[in-house]
């Protein structure tokens, strides 16, 4: 067996009484893409922002290719995150700085440095995710939700982090975009060899992205498996999911969120 | 007595939440100017918030100085006259004017522009998860955010002072000269002597004061939001209030203990 890119242990993490997450455990193998799926308020998005460092949890183990990352800081979680890039679910764009400065945010740490040399470089980028050069002059409140999403996939993806984590990329966006979305995403994973984690509720995007296939119910992983047999999983939540009904039915959850 | 012992209770709760609330915005600058004094610095941020703290507030400022400025000086005169001492209008509205009207008065201008802006814009990016962006993308927000604010407002408010005091000084010389009889010349030499360099180093150092006391009320507000749309709105009226109040308490303290004697 080889060391997995990520493995989480025991992951518990509670907001006051509230246990969202009651002991993750998860590996992600290197290169693949793995998405997590789950009713709404399920804590996927606190799931995410455990790995990231966003949250602290309250006990338990991530791994980054054997090293931990729960309690790193300085210099070595820096390192660590300049592998991992990550597409937050409302794209997150800053909407002070026009979209060439987004892109290339990751580069500068948002100085406002080699102007010229990053400009070309987020068109290059732009160009990656199906967007004009023109699109690199304007403000991200002048863009759709769509395009939003393409800037924030392309400033997630231009420091060639070889961990890409996504919070529900097509969530908000009309079918065929959601579908265009989805098919950038895996094409920059492979073009990047790197390893994938999404969430998601959108069954289209599951069978779209994954690789495989995990369900996060009752603050833990309950279920999981390659998404070819997504539909026939044996367990009545993922079936549920599969019927199209999970969106709306609170699984495991007391409080959307 | 049962009602007096709940006031006190409920006087006591405010007064910790208060104390409190201090000491989260000390802690807060202090991480601020800690990590500051370290790359990376952004220089074109710095000068971004100097501009919109300093520049764009020009007007609001100029004018409140000159409207007030013109009233004290009626009112000194008016005053003045029940002692027939009209011709202490020149000494007292410099002095009033650059000691406190001056900075108090731009501070909560200032403040109102400024600390709500700041936190509106902070409180924002907190829930459209932009602080988040900030840190997966490694760049550290207290340096990126907050630290080009606090040195903003805190290098940029003592500029503003010294404008504010000027435009104060002639709104008081326009209404002298055009409405109480006053003569221009001797005017401006009356206000020339009775200035002191104390006066206008205290006016300075109450503006700096109050630059970070704004920017800082404006970006802890901000940064510590939670609760979506709401939460931006709570934290813009707290960041102002909170503000204002500091700044006033600010000004007594200073005026007292600093440059009292
Ligand atoms: N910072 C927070 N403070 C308190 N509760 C939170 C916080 N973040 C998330 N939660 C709660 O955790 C639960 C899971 O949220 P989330 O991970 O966003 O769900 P989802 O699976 O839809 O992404 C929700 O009930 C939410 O209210
Ligand atoms: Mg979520």
């Amino acid at each position: 067996m080889t060391t997995p890119r990520l493995a989480l242990r025991g992951l518990r993490k509670a907001f006051g009484r509230r246990e969202v997450l009651a002991g993750v455990d998860l590996d992600v193998r290197a290169g693949e893409s793995l998405v997590v799926i789950g009713a709404s308020g399920t804590g996927k998005s606190v799931l995410l922002k455990c790995i990231l460092g966003l949250l602290r949890p309250d006990s338990g183990s991530i791994r980054l290719d054997g090293e931990e990352l729960v309690g790193l800081s300085g210099p070595r979680l820096e390192a660590a995150r300049a592998r991992i890039g990550m597409l937050f679910q409302g794209s997150a764009l800053f909407d002070s700085l026009p979209v060439w400065r987004n892109v290339t945010f990751a580069l500068t740490s948002g100085r406002s440095v080699r102007g010229r040399e990053m400009k070309a470089r987020a068109i290059a980028e732009l160009a990656r995710v199906g967007l004009a050069p023109e699109v690199a002059d304007l403000r991200p409140a002048a863009l759709s939700g769509g395009m939003q999403k393409r800037v924030a996939l392309a400033r997630a993806i231009c420091a060639r982090p070889d961990i890409l984590f996504f919070d529900e990329p097509t969530t908000g966006l009309d079918p065929v975009m959601a579908g265009q979305i989805d098919r950038l995403i895996r094409e920059q994973v492979s073009a990047l060899g790197a390893t994938a984690l999404s969430i998601t509720h959108d069954l289209e995007s599951v069978r779209r992205v994954a690789d495989r296939v995990a369900m996060l119910a009752g603050g833990r992983i309950v279920w999981e498996g390659p998404v070819g047999v997504l539909d026939c999983s044996g367990h009545p939540l993922v079936e549920r999911f599969v019927r199209g009904r999970a969106g709306d039915s609170p699984v495991g959850a007391e409080a959307p969120a | 007595m049962r009602l007096a012992a709940r006031a006190l209770v409920t006087l006591g709760a405010f007064v910790l939440q208060g104390l409190a609330a201090l000491g989260g915005m000390a802690l807060f600058a202090a991480t601020a100017l800690g990590r500051a004094v370290r790359p990376p610095w952004y220089p074109a941020r710095l000068l971004e918030q100097m501009a919109l703290v300093g520049w764009f507030s020009l007007p609001v400022v100029g004018l409140t100085a000159l409207f007030t400025g013109a009233a004290l000086a009626q009112q000194v005169f008016v005053g003045g006259s029940r002692f027939n001492a009209e011709s202490t209008v020149p000494a007292i509205t410099v002095i009033a004017v650059v000691r406190e009207l001056g900075p108090v008065l731009a501070g909560l201008m200032v403040a109102g522009r400024v600390s709500s802006a700041m936190a509106a814009e902070i409180a924002t990016m907190r829930v459209t998860e932009q602080l988040d962006a900030l840190v997966t993308l490694r760049t550290d927000p207290f340096r990126y955010l907050i630290a080009p604010r606090l040195v903003a407002a805190t290098l940029v408010l003592p500029l503003l002072v010294i404008v504010a005091n000027a435009i104060g000084v002639l709104g008081g010389y326009l209404i002298a000269t055009t409405r109480l009889g006053f003569n221009g010349a001797t005017y401006l030499v009356t206000t020339a002597r009775y200035l002191e360099w104390e006066d206008v180093r205290s006016s300075l150092v109450k503006a700096a004061v109050f630059g970070f006391i704004l920017a800082l009320a404006g970006c802890y507000n901000g940064f510590r939001s939670t609760g979506g749309a709401a939460g931006v709105g709570r934290a813009t009226t707290n960041a102002v209030v909170v503000a204002f109040i500091l700044i006033l308490l600010a000004n007594l303290v200073i005026t007292v203990l600093v440059f009292g004697q």
